[in-house]
């Protein structure tokens, strides 16, 4: 066998499974003593070119609770046509349609290399996607053009069935009608009256007040002609709506002096979501919120509209002094878990220069699958391109994206599943593999992520439940089975299937072979994750001392100054957005949001990752850093002033312009893919732009420390924040002292 | 004013009543029938020319024979006037009288028709005056029902005799007594009446039946008719023989005709027949002509007495009269010759009778009167006092007789006037009967004179105070000269009157007209007489051409200068003091400093030096530019804003409204109001249609298409846009067309039947809120709302309820919403305007709520199509948005120290006991104010008001409108009964009652306002004339039309719904009512009646018009009648071919179309001529009034009659005749 090294990339690849431990200790006493869980990335929809969907419905175990799905791990009676399920042991028979299985012709599902295959199932009509688009029109007049053209452009991206429509707010909702011609029709509502999702619909027309019988239940979804008039296919009101959002006017009501504008973000969420739910439930859709601003009127107001009461801080938060906080976190739950339940998601676009309310929107995203985009301006690369990049395809020609996936958890006997970390929603689906012990989103072994892209990924987490002195599980291992059913892009509904076993190890005679199967990042991502989670739910310094106790024997100290845990110079809604991208990517883009990558680029030789340090900064270098939400090119100084003084411009200079470019190239590639886009930044030493750079690297060298003060390596970072060799002494002195 | 009272015989129009009554209903009825029978008969010959003339001529024979009548009704009167002592005595005076009655009677059965003219070359002159007296008896005979009881006394003595005396018999008993004051004046006719006596009892119970009848339907009237016709056949010939068996039958039969008159009326046979002969009844008066002969002989005996009495009681007087005819001949000869022709005519000569009376009995009152008016006086004189006194009154006519033969003193003084006035009268009369085709059959009649005389008992509808007449004569004694406004307490001409007024220091009448124009000094008077003290206020009146608008007085910065104390604003009752540097204010004396850049010395007479350079110092109404302390919230208004709502459910889709008000609004937005028509109107405007959602509009210029907003949460309205929903016309008018082009499209296939209404009207407020604006709104609206929403209603509609005690609720909203609403719209100035369609009930009352508290206007399409009534609707939304509105309004009366404005009429809200707020004023809205006294005036002071309005101008200007009136006060109750002007008093009456209606039983409503009107009259009986019998029913010369008026009143739809009136006109009349001015009121109450085939195509004069009656209706001849509502061509079967080629193009009757709503444009004098008329009344009238097309016997004539108001209305209100007998008796009741 390979090195672990091997199989953890070999297992990534082909299973998109990232596990914490890759030998798991067969008691539950050895696995608590290991302090990190074990417990794996999964990326669900993990891109696998070389696998193509096979066309039929998968096999399933025939016992009640279990319906595992046949993979290659179950043992298989050729002659008798019967396999038994690896999980709970159930014999089961082959429909008829396997009657001409034999060793030699075997199912793909009982292949070993397709230990994760997809399955496309026949389940109802197609339903085209839908995009329900919900527009802020408190903008600037810059801001609100910029918008507007985004959003045309985003028509031609569109798939040309899909269902398209479109909600502004402002002080009031209007819900456009796309199917008329001539006058440009909209329903109105008022942004401060909440209304019942009935009221709603009734409201818009969407179903008979009067019926009896079929009072309260929505409309059947393909009852078009109610719901058309909202939802219209795009190939044919394109030109329409193209006018439509061409005409669209800024908020026409007057904003005194010293007022926000009144922003009906709450009531505009809960029509939309209202809308969809009344037409298309249990439909692959997206509502997508372009806000320039926090709601200020209304049910989910977020800050009054006096300008002198600025939006909450964690300062306020902390005191608790943010008045409108829980009130307006319980309302977009209520909403979330409103679009979870039929499986619509919720993109937030923010863009604006002071917080926009994502600390209370963000679990429409979160909770939903849904992206959260956060920018200065709607006239900026970011927001464009990002948005953009919402409707990137794959290299099949389709959607990154797919809908209303469930993801079902199945284990072995001596495994227990205690929960996921992601932008899912428990099912509550309880079962014989659920622990009690919750870890992230548990008590269920389902959960619904209603927006999937190739790299959502969620954190599970698992609880060995075997007793101390048992024997080492039967057949020596251990088997998750991960099934996700989902939208594809193209409408298909499809159904993924991977199924991974991991050996059983006996901690006590094989502690080093444990040791050796652990997989640090793995490890470190998925503890960030529980770090989060649980920042996220209680209180600020409880998370750090938690984390501290956990991962004292753990490298993580650009974890604890990230900003996914320290909310220190973020503001509220940062702290929302940075989580929330931290919790659902994969592990590369996790670790790198962790410990951020810095390239340098230098006349010496190649460019060459250099510690994230503050020795690293030196004149004559380039350095490209990699904080995920960033890119940050910062030229050293004498780098600077070469450049200043237009050496690149010379022919004889010609390698100093290529110096110059080789960064922008680099960088260019990672913004390329990236999603979403990261804020680009281009500053030099001295610059205040390089801001982001000093207070990401380890302050090595300060301006209180003996070390290198004043000297010609590296530049000094002012700051009283402890440097990587301060928090490695301190921790030195802690692990000694300390009798866990 | 000359006359200060009008004198009725109402006994003997009871009488005569009788007698008329059975005959009208024939003409109504079985006109025809009965009428051919006896046209041919005694009419025949006169009428022969063609069938229905004959009938026409009737009428005008009616005429002729109520004149006759006169001395009947002279008789009556005595018979009336006979009960009570005074009756005697006044006919010792009458005497004489009595003797002129006495020829007339004569006369009188010759008047009768035919009789007239062969009277005319001999005691012509008599039977002319006598005729008109038969005539008002004639008319009486409504009241007979009423006046039965009394009438049965009276006349059982002289009536006795003739059929009436079985009716009458009882009473007989007591005028038994009576009687032998008539036997004094006519012992021979008493004989008869002896008889008659013996008859009595049973004729009484005929009697009393007959009045029930009355009461309850005219239906029988053809019944009538034939009975009464053979009544009067076996009647007439003996009266005194048949009368007993006639009158059973005739009562039997009469009862269901309506009108115990006929019971009556067969009781008068004789007199009946002349009196139906005059209506259709005439004709029967021609079969009298037979019975004629037997009473010709009675009378041969008796001459002209005998037969008088023969006749009945009437008969009594008539002999009186006859020897009064003879005066008349002697004293007014020249009269006299001018009555033969009257004769023709009967109408007039009956006034001049009914004057004659009048003079007598008040001889004193009159004689001090007299003077003044005895050059007005003789006309108004006449129709004042009506003297149900018979002998006297008689004479009355005859009063150039009166003034030779009776000489009795207080007689002389008014001789001149009564002669003055005969002559007047006569001359008007003349124009009446000129009118009638009848004079012509009168000519015929003659022929049947014999029969004529025993007619002439009936009571005379020419006998009473026609309207017409005062009208024409103010036309003639006022309209000549312009009216100034510096006299105070002097009465403006009558709203039918077209004047010219110089403001001198008090308002127009066209701004303000008061119910008297000289005020009782104090409460007492005030209650004692009853007369209510009002004032109908016009605020922003639009005046004609050739008088100059309200100048604009502009006090600088420091605002318009006020009195300290009152807050009055400067006006001419300012007093001047100290050299100018201070003033008094008129209406609270407090004295206050004149700033400093006001000062100006005072010349000789200690006026302001530049007093007529200040419209403020010298003019009854000015306006006053403000300061911004005038302003809501101490900020200059925004311009206003119009907002048109449409509803564009399936209802209003499908009858076209959507279409029509679309395609109208994309022309009319560029006549919005403005102030100077140079300019662009400032008005922006806003669009919303609705079904049981809203849609609103963004009509912004810069959007290339309209865009729509739908707001469903109707629950909780709120306005969805600001930028973008009130344009300007001008900047968007692209998008606006778009839109209007749209709208009708958009909802084409509309299933949406259900509507909202309080919803819309909030969405309007919440516009003009936010917009920080007043304005109008403009709701276009079909059908109940009945979708769930705020204001939701439901169809309460439950005729069951008429009636009752419950019936009240109808008129009340039921929901307490639109009151809530309505506060609200005032307080933001929005004004509404409803515009409605309903198919079916939609419940006016209630959504009339908004419209009327905000000085709206609601108009009313029921059943609404396009091609018949689309013509109608546009013009009236057209001025509707053009007219001159000024918005968010408050209007506060000030006046006197010793009065108050106590009560306010008229569509707005008041918040406080003062101020009455208007969101919207316009040219049209009145507002009628009610004074009391809350201390004493003065008589050198008189009482002063100034009404002060504040309001924002159609431009956004903050302005104020004063208008100052001064009246007199009185301390004596004949100064007051002298000024009054009865047009406002009604028009005080009847908002006043529509207003009680809400709260009270409809019945209580009626007979307290019955009772008010008694307690008036009775007053005047009492205090101002002089003493006289009971029994003469005695009027204010300024109040001898309050009868008619207030009986049009109390039978109008609110007060007496007949049984096709749907609740929501009621409601919608009763609201409408409410904001009326005094012309309006008037012609709403009595229609104006033109008969064209009088119309002179040369002249730009009008045709003089007709007394509101059936009777006045010639078959030949085409009528139009407008109310200010509606207008009809009436046109009669047998219509003059070259009349009906002249106005339809097509000579045959039964080619005309009913159903059109305009006369085809034919290129002929006549039928140019009448367009322009139709045109000119149209525009006179603050609404359009559609054409409605009436043929003659068609199933629509009954909707027409509805509008003769002085006849018998379906719905049971009584005809003029009647009511006056029974107001009469209501007098009488309080004297007593």
């Amino acid at each position: 066998m390979a090195t672990y090294q091997e199989f953890i990339q070999q297992n990534e690849d082909r299973d998109g499974v990232r596990c914490s431990w890759n030998l798991w200790p067969s008691s539950r006493l050895e696995a608590t003593r290991l302090v990190v869980p074990v417990s794996c990335l999964y990326t669900p929809l993990k891109e696998r070119p070389d696998l193509p969907p096979v066309q039929y419905e998968p096999v399933l175990c025939s016992r009640a609770n279990c319906k595992a799905v046949l993979n290659p791990l179950c043992q298989v009676d050729f002659r008798a046509k019967i396999w038994a399920c690896n999980f709970c042991f159930q014999r089961n028979s082959f429909p008829p349609s396997y009657a001409g299985i034999s060793e030699v012709n075997q199912p793909a599902e009982l292949m070993p290399q397709f230990s994760t295959i997809e399955y496309i199932v026949q389940r109802g009509p197609p339903t085209p996607l839908i995009f329900l688009y919900v527009v802020d029109t408190c903008l600037e007049e810059e801001d609100l053009q910029a918008l507007k053209e985004s959003l045309q452009m985003s028509l031609s991206l569109l798939p040309p069935n899909a269902l398209v429509g479109l909600i502004t707010f402002g002080r009031i909702i209007q819900v456009h009608e796309l199917s008329c011609e001539g006058i440009a029709k909209s329903f109105v509502f008022r942004g401060t009256k909440e209304l019942t999702p009935k009221q709603i619909q009734e409201m818009l027309g969407l179903m008979k007040p009067a019926t009896s019988g079929q009072q309260g239940k929505p409309l059947a979804p393909h009852d078009a002609a109610a719901s058309c008039r909202f939802l219209q296919p795009v190939e044919a009101v394109d030109m329409n709506l193209t006018d439509l959002l061409g005409e669209l006017q800024r908020d026409p009501w007057p904003v005194p002096q010293g007022k926000r504008p009144l922003r009906s973000t709450g009531i505009a969420l809960s029509i939309a979501i209202g809308l969809l739910e009344g037409t298309f439930p249990n439909t692959g859709a997206r509502v997508m919120l372009f806000t320039g601003g926090p709601p200020t009127q209304g049910p989910g107001m977020v800050v009054g509209d006096e300008l002198k009461t600025p939006i909450r801080s964690w300062h306020d938060i902390q005191k608790d002094n943010a008045r409108h906080l829980k009130k307006a976190t319980k309302y977009y739950e209520a909403l979330a878990n409103r679009a979870a339940v039929n499986g619509h998601s919720v993109d937030i676009y923010a863009c604006a220069l002071d917080q926009t309310g994502l600390l209370e929107i963000k679990c429409l995203s979160n909770l939903t699958g849904g992206h959260i985009v956060m920018g200065d301006s709607f006239n900026t690369s970011l927001f464009k391109q990002t948005f953009q990049r919402v409707f990137s395809k794959d290299y099949n020609g389709e959607f990154r994206m797919a809908f209303g996936g469930t993801l079902e958890v199945k284990t072995s006997r001596e495994l227990k599943v205690s929960g996921a970390i992601g932008p899912c929603v428990s099912l509550n689906t309880k079962g014989p593999c659920v622990s009690d012990n919750e870890m992230g989103v548990g008590g269920t072994c389902q959960w619904k992520i209603c927006s999937l892209t190739p790299a959502t990924t969620l954190a599970l987490y698992f609880e060995v439940v075997n007793q101390h002195n048992a024997p080492v599980p039967q057949g020596g291992r251990g088997a998750i089975q991960f099934v996700t059913q989902y939208q594809h892009s193209n409408t298909q509904r499809r159904i993924r299937v991977t199924t991974i076993a991991r050996n059983w190890a006996d901690a006590q005679s094989q502690i080093q072979h444990i040791e050796s199967s652990f997989d640090q990042e793995a490890s470190a991502v998925l503890m960030a994750r529980l770090g989060v989670f649980k920042a996220e739910s209680e209180e600020g310094p409880d998370v750090l001392r938690w984390l501290d106790r956990q991962l004292i024997r753990l490298f993580m100290f650009h974890l604890r100054r990230s900003p996914f845990l320290q909310v220190f110079n973020n503001s509220p809604d940062e702290s929302s957005y940075y989580r929330h991208h931290f919790v659902r990517q994969d592990l590369t883009q996790s670790l790198i949001m962790i410990q951020p990558i810095l390239y340098s680029y230098s006349f010496y030789g190649p460019p060459e990752p250099v510690l994230l340090d503050s020795s690293s900064i030196l004149p004559d270098r380039i350095l490209l850093m990699d904080t995920f939400f960033q890119l940050v090119i910062y030229h050293g100084e004498t780098i600077a002033q070469w450049r200043k003084a237009g050496y690149q411009e010379m022919a004889e200079y010609e390698n100093f312009k290529q110096l110059l470019q080789a960064p922008l190239d680099d960088a260019q590639e990672i913004l390329q893919t990236r999603f979403p886009m990261p804020r680009y930044i281009d500053t030099e030493h001295g610059g205040s732009q390089a801001r982001f750079l000093l207070s990401k690297v380890n302050p090595s060298q300060t301006h209180n420390n003996l070390y290198a003060w004043g000297q010609e390596s590296g530049a000094p970072i002012l700051t009283d924040d402890v440097s990587l060799q301060v928090f490695m002494d301190h921790l030195k002195k802690l692990a000694v002292s300390s009798s866990a | 004013m000359e006359n200060e009272h009008v004198y009725l015989q109402v006994r003997d129009e009871l009488r005569m009543n009788v007698n008329q009554q059975p005959h009208m209903a024939t003409p109504y009825g079985q006109p025809q029938p009965g009428y051919q029978g006896y046209p041919q008969p005694g009419y025949g010959g006169d009428h022969v020319p063609s069938g229905y003339p004959a009938q026409y001529a009737p009428y005008n024979g009616p005429g002729s024979a109520y004149q006759q009548g006169p001395p009947q009704g002279t008789r009556g009167p005595p018979t009336s006037g006979a009960p009570p002592v005074s009756g005697a005595q006044n006919y010792s005076q009458f005497g004489q009288g009595e003797n002129q009655n006495g020829p007339p009677p004569m006369g009188a059965p010759p008047q009768r028709p035919p009789v007239s003219q062969p009277y005319t070359p001999g005691a012509v002159n008599l039977p002319g005056p006598q005729h008109p007296y038969g005539q008002r008896f004639g008319a009486p005979p409504v009241s007979m029902q009423h006046m039965t009881n009394q009438m049965a006394s009276m006349q059982v003595g002289s009536t006795a005799p003739s059929p009436a005396g079985p009716g009458y018999a009882p009473p007989s008993v007591s005028q038994a007594a009576v009687s032998a004051p008539y036997t004094t004046s006519a012992p021979p006719t008493f004989t008869p009446p002896t008889t008659a006596t013996s008859q009595p009892p049973p004729t009484e119970a005929l009697a009393q039946a007959p009045p029930h009848s009355y009461y309850g339907a005219l239906p029988p009237v053809q019944q009538p008719f034939q009975n009464a016709v053979p009544t009067f056949s076996s009647a007439g010939p003996t009266q005194p023989q048949a009368p007993p068996p006639v009158s059973p039958q005739s009562f039997p039969q009469a009862p269901p005709i309506s009108q115990p008159p006929f019971s009556t009326a067969q009781v008068h046979p004789g007199p009946t027949q002349s009196y139906r002969g005059p209506l259709p009844s005439t004709q029967s008066s021609f079969p009298r002509p037979p019975h004629p002969t037997s009473q010709p002989s009675a009378f041969p005996a008796g001459p002209p007495p005998t037969s008088i009495p023969s006749q009945l009681p009437g008969v009594m007087q008539p002999q009186p009269p006859v020897s009064q005819p003879s005066p008349y001949h002697s004293g007014p000869p020249t009269t006299s010759t001018g009555f033969p022709p009257q004769v023709g005519a009967p109408p007039r000569p009956s006034f001049p009778g009914m004057q004659g009376p009048p003079m007598a009995s008040q001889g004193p009152p009159m004689a001090s009167q007299g003077p003044p008016m005895a050059s007005q006086g003789p006309p108004m004189a006449q129709a004042n006092h009506i003297l149900p006194t018979q002998p006297g009154m008689p004479p009355g006519p005859i009063n150039a007789s009166l003034s030779g033969p009776p000489p009795q003193p207080g007689m002389q003084g008014y001789p001149p006037q009564q002669n003055g006035a005969f002559g007047q009268v006569r001359g008007p009369q003349p124009g009446y009967t000129g009118p009638y085709p009848g004079q012509p059959n009168y000519g015929a009649p003659p022929a049947a004179p014999a029969s004529a005389p025993a007619a002439p008992k009936r009571l005379d509808p020419d006998s009473i105070p026609s309207p017409i007449q005062v009208i024409e004569d103010d036309k003639a004694n006022k309209g000549s000269e312009p009216f100034t406004t510096g006299v105070r307490g002097q009465a403006p001409p009558l709203v039918t009157t077209k004047f010219q007024v110089k403001d001198q220091g008090n308002a127009s009448p066209r701004y303000i007209r008061c119910t008297a124009y000289n005020m009782p000094c104090n409460s007492d008077m005030a209650k004692q007489s009853q007369v209510p003290l009002a004032a109908v206020i016009k605020p922003l009146a639009p005046l004609p051409p050739d008088e100059t608008p309200p100048y604009l007085v502009d006090h600088g910065e420091s605002g318009p200068i006020r009195c300290n104390r009152c807050k009055a604003y400067m006006c001419p009752y300012m007093q001047f003091i100290e050299g100018g540097r201070r003033f008094q204010c008129g209406f609270c004396n407090c004295v206050t400093e004149v700033p400093p850049n006001y000062f100006q010395h005072l010349d000789h007479t200690g006026k302001r030096v530049d007093c007529y350079d200040r419209p403020e110092l010298s003019m009854g109404s000015y306006d006053f530019m403000t300061t911004v302390d005038y302003c809501k919230n101490n900020k200059f208004p925004q311009p206003p804003a119009f907002i048109f709502l449409i509803d564009v459910s399936y209802n209003a889709v499908k009858n076209g409204t959507v279409g029509i008000v679309c395609q109208e609004l994309k022309t009319l937005l560029d006549y919005l109001p403005r102030e100077n028509p140079d300019v662009e109107s400032n008005i922006r405007v806003g669009f919303v249609t609705y079904n049981k959602v809203l849609h609103f509009y963004n009509v912004k210029a810069s959007l290339a298409q309209p865009q729509m907003m739908v707001v469903s949460d109707v629950a909780d309205m709120f306005v969805p846009l600001l930028d973008g929903f009130l344009v300007s016309v001008s900047e968007s008018r692209v998008v606006i067309e778009s839109l209007l082009d749209q709208i009708p499209e958009m909802f084409a296939d509309t299933r949406e039947t259900e509507t909202v209404f309080g919803p819309v009207i909030q969405a309007g407020l919440e516009a003009l809120k936010a917009a920080d604006c007043a304005g109008k709104l403009f709701v276009f609206h079909s059908s109940l709302p009945i979708a769930e929403a705020p204001g939701k209603l439901k169809n309460r509609e439950d005729k069951k309820l008429v009636g009752t005690d419950k019936e009240k609720t109808l008129f009340q909203p039921q929901v307490s919403f639109y009151n809530t609403l309505a506060k609200e719209c005032v307080a933001q100035g929005c004004c509404v305007d409803l515009f409605l369609f309903p198919n079916q009930y939609v419940d006016v009352a209630t959504l009339g709520v908004v419209p009327t508290s905000t000085g709206g206007s609601i108009y009313k399409y029921t059943y609404f199509q396009a091609p018949s009534d689309q013509e109608r609707f546009l013009n009236d939304l057209r001025r509707d948005v053009q007219k001159q509105v000024g918005f968010d309004a408050v209007m506060r009366v000030r006046t006197s120290t010793g009065i108050r404005a106590t009560d306010f009429f008229g569509a707005f809200y008041m918040s406080n006991t003062t101020d009455v707020e208007l969101a919207g004023l316009d040219c049209d809205k009145t507002v009628t104010v009610e004074f009391r006294h809350d201390d004493k005036l003065s008589e050198e002071t008189g009482a002063l008001m100034q009404c002060a309005v504040l309001y924002t101008s159609c431009s956004g200007q903050r302005r104020l409108r004063i208008h100052n009136m001064a009246v007199n006060c009185c301390s004596q109750l004949a100064d007051l009964y002298r000024n009054c002007e009865t047009d406002t008093i009604i028009n005080f009456f009847a908002k006043y009652a529509y207003r009680s209606v809400l709260s009270s039983p409809t019945k209580n409503v009626r007979d307290s306002l019955v009772n008010q009107c008694a307690q008036i009259l009775a007053c005047y009986r009492k205090n101002c004339a002089s003493p006289s019998s009971a029994g003469q029913l005695i009027l204010p010369e300024c109040m001898k039309l309050l009868p008619v008026y207030l009986n049009c009143v109390l039978k109008s739809d609110v007060l007496q719904p007949g049984a096709d009136v749907s609740l929501d006109d009621r409601a919608y009349l009763r609201q409408l009512v409410s904001t009326m001015d005094v012309a309006e009121s008037h012609v709403f109450f009595y229609p104006h009646l033109l008969p064209l085939q009088k119309l002179d195509v040369e002249s730009m004069a009008l045709p003089m018009a007709v007394r509101d009656s059936e009777e006045r209706l010639s078959r030949g001849g085409v009528y139009l009648l407008e109310n200010g509502l509606n207008i009809f061509l009436w046109v009669g079967v047998s219509a003059q071919q070259e009349l009906l080629q002249n106005i339809f193009g097509t000579p045959a009757f039964s080619q005309i179309d009913p159903n059109m709503t305009s006369l085809p444009a034919l290129d002929n004098p006549f039928s140019k001529r009448l367009r322009e008329i139709i045109e000119s009344v149209r525009a006179q009238r603050s609404r359009y009034m559609k054409l409605m097309v009436v043929k003659q016997e068609d199933k629509l004539e009954l909707i027409f009659k509805h509008f003769l108001v002085e006849d018998k209305s379906n719905s049971g209100g009584a005809s003029y005749v009647d009511f006056l007998c029974h107001m009469h008796k209501e007098i009488r009741q309080l004297l007593s």
